[in-house]
């Protein structure tokens, strides 16, 4: 049953989440709220090793959910469901390929989709914030906004994004980097 | 036979050499497709990317279900698709394996608690870089906002939001061309 509903979800994920990479991401927020299959603070972690394994994010998100929630057969499920919609439109538009990506219809549809994927995307980024860089729960009880931030994380983002922007190195060494100072800080 | 067996391993070594999909794997697509075994011309390749990118799916697989029929029809597409997905799914599941035994101890924890700031700092790179891509005007400020607090407040699923910006992009593009002209 689990399997059936699984293959349902990533099939619409795979339907839907149009524009690569993290594009996934919102759907899978959203199946965190309605399943029990992980929670949102497991994304996370699924984020960080899809990035720093070879292969698309997108697939990499799907198999390691796939395998969290029912092993290899888990794995081999949603991955197959997110990508056989688009295997099925591609098909079809193989057919008809230049009119398609310069139809007046596909241009305005991405004139309104890509910024709608861009908040999308922002806002399962604000639950990684959420988890990371506030404490929601030690503000709530002390009342003092100073422990509302989580100090070290906020340091260790900025130091980081500024890291990142300099040096255009491959995401795997950003993780990599961030694991060590993880290690030693006591994150 | 023999074209589909190397199909699907030229695509298995696509999908398991590179990192991160999308653009990073262009490189690798001109190299073996188009190079070595002159399956699709560099032009058409691009023209893959493009319609790669404005339908559903991970550009990476469309391009491989594209050359794939390109080669031998239905099948190959098929071929094609499973050989750039299958080094995914064996290496997650041996690293989410391993996890799932180490994941209690200390150091996995504290390695976590950093990688997952590295996370945020990537997500939020690939949100600016989508940002300058993609919104190009006030109507595009108001849908990205609008689309963020909708999903922050009221979280409903991204398929209402998709199909709503899709219809809108239409809409808007069909009254503001009908005013033009």
């Amino acid at each position: 049953m689990t399997l059936l509903l699984m293959f349902l979800e990533f099939f619409k994920t795979g339907l839907f989440a149009i524009g690569g990479g993290l594009a996934t991401l919102p759907f899978l927020y959203n199946m965190a709220d309605k399943y029990s299959w992980f929670t949102r603070s497991d994304l996370a972690d699924m984020i960080a090793v899809s990035e720093s394994t070879p292969g698309p994010i997108g697939i990499n998100m799907a198999t390691y959910v796939g395998f969290h929630t029912a092993g290899v057969p888990g794995a081999i499920i949603t991955t197959t469901a997110l990508v056989l919609p688009s295997l099925i439109v591609i098909m079809i538009v193989a057919s008809f390929l230049k009119r398609f990506s310069e139809s007046f219809y596909v241009k305005s549809a991405f004139y309104g989709l890509r910024p709608a994927v861009t908040g999308l995307i922002a806002a399962a980024a604000f639950e990684i914030y959420r988890i990371t860089l506030l404490a929601i729960e030690p503000f709530l009880e002390s009342r003092n906004i100073l422990q509302l931030f989580q100090w070290k994380n906020i340091v260790l983002f900025a130091a980081l994004f500024v890291l990142n922007k300099k040096v255009k190195w491959h995401p795997v060494f950003i993780i990599l980097i961030a694991a060590v100072i993880g290690i030693v800080l006591q994150l | 036979m023999k074209e589909l067996a190397d199909l699907f391993l030229t695509f298995c070594r696509i999908g398991g050499l590179t990192f991160g999909g999308g653009y990073a794997m262009l490189p690798m697509i001109q190299q073996e497709v188009v190079e070595k075994r002159k399956w699709a011309t560099n032009e058409e390749v691009m023209d893959y990317y493009a319609v790669g990118q404005c339908t559903p799916g991970i550009i990476a697989v469309n391009t491989a279900t594209f050359i794939g029929y390109k080669l031998r029809g239905i099948v190959g597409g098929i071929v094609a698709t499973a050989g750039v997905i299958f080094p995914s799914i064996v290496i997650i599941s041996i690293i989410a394996a391993c996890l799932q035994n180490f994941a209690d101890l200390p150091i996995v924890q504290h390695a976590f608690g950093g990688i997952r700031v590295a996370v945020a700092v990537l997500v939020t790179t690939a949100i600016v870089k989508l940002w300058k891509s993609g919104v190009k005007d006030k109507l595009g400020i108001a849908i990205c906002i609008g689309t963020f607090l909708i999903q922050v407040f009221l979280g409903l699923s991204p398929v209402y939001i998709v199909i709503a910006a899709i219809l809108l992009g239409i809409v808007v593009k069909k009254w503001k061309g009908g005013k033009e002209a």
